[in-house]
């Protein structure tokens, strides 16, 4: 990588400024086009059958009766997307949950799929494909599924990370360990030990776009796919493995995305598309519903998790370990690690043991949630820690800063930190009026701190400046949360012209090299190193132009401001050249102008906030309402800062549904009871207060503008902070998410019968 | 010479070593000489490992030097939202 990314300390013109966003009118106006909103001539509608049984063997599927409907065009089952993943155990798990094989293993899972010449066709096509299940014991719960008695989902899953292979399949697909120190010896040393077992429930990222496609596959082996996504390059990859196709030959085009956070990361029904157009020689659309969504997507996991944690009398913690256990689906999975590694992240710990079970059950295969599995174990150790300092009798806020990790600390997840913003955040946090915001009656408050790694990936960008001086940007990172905004605001800063002068695009696959996809906060980190080093490069010919119009050597060009300067005595007399002109020539000093950039944006800084949350319970009706709440949260440096709190904002708003409301719901059927916004109960506008950020600006020395990624922290403190904020109104240690009223009632209960 | 430490379950793919003495200069020597020395690292490679340089995670700049005396972390590749 031809770029220096280390952080340069400059100042900004552009960066940090609130431009509006380029992408606003279409979206409130409605002319924005969406997955769903793509259509081609002669499409059809697809349709997918799905099972209705949580475990079930696939005997046989007849669809002979669908095949002869009038209208039908294709029907296609497993057969038509046959295995070659060569030996690619993660991709043969994500064709499996495209399309059952020889067994159904969570209720709505599929089986079959048609595509007919309207939506009622395809309907009535998918009553008459006959499937004979042989229905099979089935659980879901993830401490049922560790049990040996349990139901068996998958007898080649024979537990990974034990020192020796066991003898016996079972649902646990993977145990992994972290930590550092000896947490005997520390427990010994304690004065005071917290011991806690929480459960939070499977929720469900709750993007208001359902996943949805047009797809289009041609006889010469070329092919078309318009689809809401995180990574159209990805989603490129994953089809053109499980459909046989040749990369370069699908062309993949991302829509613009309703939400996804995390839950647009992986294909679930494209490979389907694909494949009925393949089969029906025409372009299909197919668009999930709601309720496919909240069954056959990727919810994030289920949890059971022990937390203990000791301490001495002065405040310092002497050992913390945890066991969590997260569901994966029916699918092996690393959502535990993920929560082992993140437990105890920001805390300076001497001795620490996180152990982490991967547990297979009959739900929807696990996806990423923002920030995956962190939420959950920190919702178990802030609701432990917080529990810690009132039994020493220290405040929570200072009890953290004194056991906070700094620079030079061991994380928990084994390095040694750099420079890091947990204290910042806690010390912003001790001197935020809203702590010391009066609390009436039933009122409680609560804070908790949240981690999040962050990382950064495959990039590239181009930058072509227009003959008017204008300047297109070319990404290839989905633009989730505003970085076309933000990016077009690093262009309009290293070119040194104004923001208005750039429009920044996503490019489809066909037109640009690839890249990762938008995940793991990466978007404007990765982006915005890419769209620097595309620029600098446009710099460079842009100087050269201006050599050349000046005939003078380049060496005596500099570029200051948005443009060329002639460096020296000799060339005093030249006036300097803008941009605009030096573009204007550009057809006669050697054609168009442009800066390419392809990079691996290695190097994202880890990311911390500390929330603060005021509830009132309504002791009656064990109703929650969140009174106030405060983010504070390092972003490295704000390019957008609209943008950056508009992240904040939203995971703070996400945490709050899945902390009171939101869960997945199984009848003793294994059937899913409530697979839509109605019983599924996301917060709106109304359920919530105004969410106050405050921003800290802890460069990442890997970044030239020190940018951290911001996304994804937002969503880990909410479910501690409100179950402190919650305990402390009800004087009950409230141990599952969501605290939804029936659950306050039952724990007030329990604590009044002793 | 770096020494590598290694997360709980890549330890066993190094017969139960947490650290190892591996001559390389960048990350992809480190990960060729790891596959050459212990074979049970290479399905581990493939699935995707980061490597931690002195607190900063990488995940695919296999160019990127080892500073002698650096401290190297083995790390499993992540996933976002």
């Amino acid at each position: 990588m031809n770029f220096d990314p280390r952080y340069s300390g400059r100042s900004f013109s552009s960066v940090g400024t609130r431009p509006l966003r380029p992408d606003g009118v279409d979206k409130v106006t409605g002319r924005a086009r969406y997955g769903a909103d793509f259509n081609m001539a002669g499409q059809l509608v697809g349709r997918v059958l799905r099972s209705p049984h949580a475990h079930a063997i696939i005997k046989k599927i007849d669809t002979s009766k669908a095949e002869k409907l009038a209208g039908v065009k294709a029907v296609i089952t497993a057969k038509d997307l046959p295995d070659l993943t060569d030996g690619d155990a993660g991709m043969f798990d994500t064709l499996d949950n495209c399309m059952a094989r020889k067994k159904a293993l969570y209720d709505g899972h599929a089986v079959a799929a048609v595509a007919a010449i309207d939506a009622r066709t395809a309907r009535q096509a998918l009553k008459l494909i006959e499937v004979d299940y042989e229905v099979l014991p089935h659980v879901t719960d993830v401490d049922e599924a560790m049990q040996h008695h349990a139901p068996l989902i998958n007898d080649a899953i024979f537990t990974e990370g034990l020192e020796e292979k066991p003898v016996k399949p079972s649902n646990v697909s993977k145990r992994t360990q972290y930590g550092h120190g000896d947490v005997h010896q520390g427990f010994a040393q304690a004065d005071f030990v917290v011991e806690r077992s929480f459960k939070t429930e499977q929720t469900h990222q709750g993007y208001i776009e359902p996943h949805a496609c047009v797809a289009s596959v041609n006889p010469d082996g070329t092919a078309d796919l318009w689809v809401c996504t995180q990574g159209h390059f990805v989603y490129r990859q994953h089809c053109a493995q499980l459909l046989g196709l040749e990369v370069s030959k699908l062309r993949v085009t991302s829509s613009e995305i309703g939400g996804g956070f995390g839950g647009k990361t992986h294909v679930w029904a494209e490979p389907v598309a694909l494949a009925l157009s393949r089969k029906a020689g025409r372009p299909v659309k197919l668009v999930m519903t709601r309720d496919e969504v909240f069954r056959a997507s990727g919810p994030t996991s289920a949890t059971s998790i022990d937390v203990k944690i000791g301490a001495r009398k002065d405040g310092t913690i002497t050992a913390a370990e945890a066991t969590l256990r997260y569901t994966c689906g029916p699918y092996a999975g690393m959502w535990a690690e993920i929560g082992a590694m993140t437990a105890f992240a920001c805390y300076k710990l001497e001795n620490v043991k996180t152990v982490g079970y991967e547990v297979l059950v009959n739900r929807p295969k696990t996806a990423a949630y923002r920030a995956p599995s962190a939420p959950m174990a920190a919702f178990a150790v802030e609701s432990a820690v917080d529990e810690l300092a009132k039994e020493i009798g220290i405040d929570p806020v200072e009890f953290r800063i004194k056991n906070a990790a700094q620079e030079g600390t061991r994380a928990s997840y084994g390095p040694v930190y750099g420079p890091i913003g947990i204290g910042p955040t806690l010390e912003a946090v001790k001197e935020h009026p809203h702590m010391r915001a009066p609390l009436a009656q039933n009122q409680g408050r609560g804070m908790a701190c949240g981690f999040w790694f962050n990382f950064g990936g495959q990039t590239c960008t181009d930058l072509n400046i227009g003959m008017d001086g204008t300047v297109s940007l070319a990404v290839g990172t989905v633009d989730v949360g505003g970085s076309r905004a933000s990016l077009s605001l690093v262009a309009a800063e290293e070119l040194g012209i104004d923001y208005s002068q750039v429009k920044a695009i996503v490019a489809d696959t066909s037109s640009l090299g690839y890249n990762d996809m938008t995940d793991g906060s990466r978007g404007t980190f990765s982006s915005s190193m890419a769209t620097i080093s595309a620029a600098r490069n446009a710099i460079k010919v842009l100087r050269e132009r201006a050599a050349q119009m000046w005939d003078i050597s380049v060496d005596d060009v500099a570029w200051e401001k948005g443009h060329a300067v002639a460096k020296g005595e000799k060339h005093g007399n030249l006036g300097k050249l803008s941009l605009k002109e030096i573009a204007a020539q550009s057809g006669k000093t050697g054609g168009p102008i442009a800066g390419h950039s392809e990079l691996v944006a290695d190097g994202a800084g880890v990311s911390f906030a500390t929330h603060i949350c005021d509830v009132e319970v309504d002791p009656e009706t064990g109703s929650t309402r969140v009174i106030r709440y405060t983010v504070v949260q390092d972003a490295g440096k704000a390019v957008h800062p609209t943008y950056v709190e508009g992240q904040y904002q939203g995971g703070a708003a996400q945490g709050i549904g899945w902390a009171l409301n939101e869960e997945y719901i199984y009848g003793k059927d294994g059937r899913l009871q409530n697979p839509g916004f109605l019983d599924y109960r996301i917060p709106v506008c109304s359920d919530l207060p105004m969410i106050d950020t405050q921003i800290l600006e802890i460069p990442n020395p890997n970044h030239p503008y020190g940018v951290r990624g911001v996304g994804e922290t937002s969503i880990v403190p909410p479910l501690a902070a409100i179950a402190n904020a919650v305990s402390n109104a009800v004087g009950v240690r409230m141990s599952h998410i969501p605290m939804s009223p029936p659950r306050i009632l039952a724990a007030l209960e329990a604590e009044r019968e002793g | 010479m770096v020494q590598v430490t290694l997360w709980g379950s890549l330890s066993a793919a190094a017969g139960g070593k947490d650290k190892l003495d591996i001559e390389a200069k960048d990350i992809r020597e480190l990960f060729r000489k790891l596959a050459e020395q212990h074979p049970a690292f290479e399905p581990l490679l493939d699935r995707g490992i980061a490597v931690a340089i002195d607190g900063t995670i990488y995940r695919d700049t296999w160019s990127k030097e080892l500073p002698p005396g650096a401290e190297i972390f083995l790390l499993p590749r992540l996933a976002g939202g």
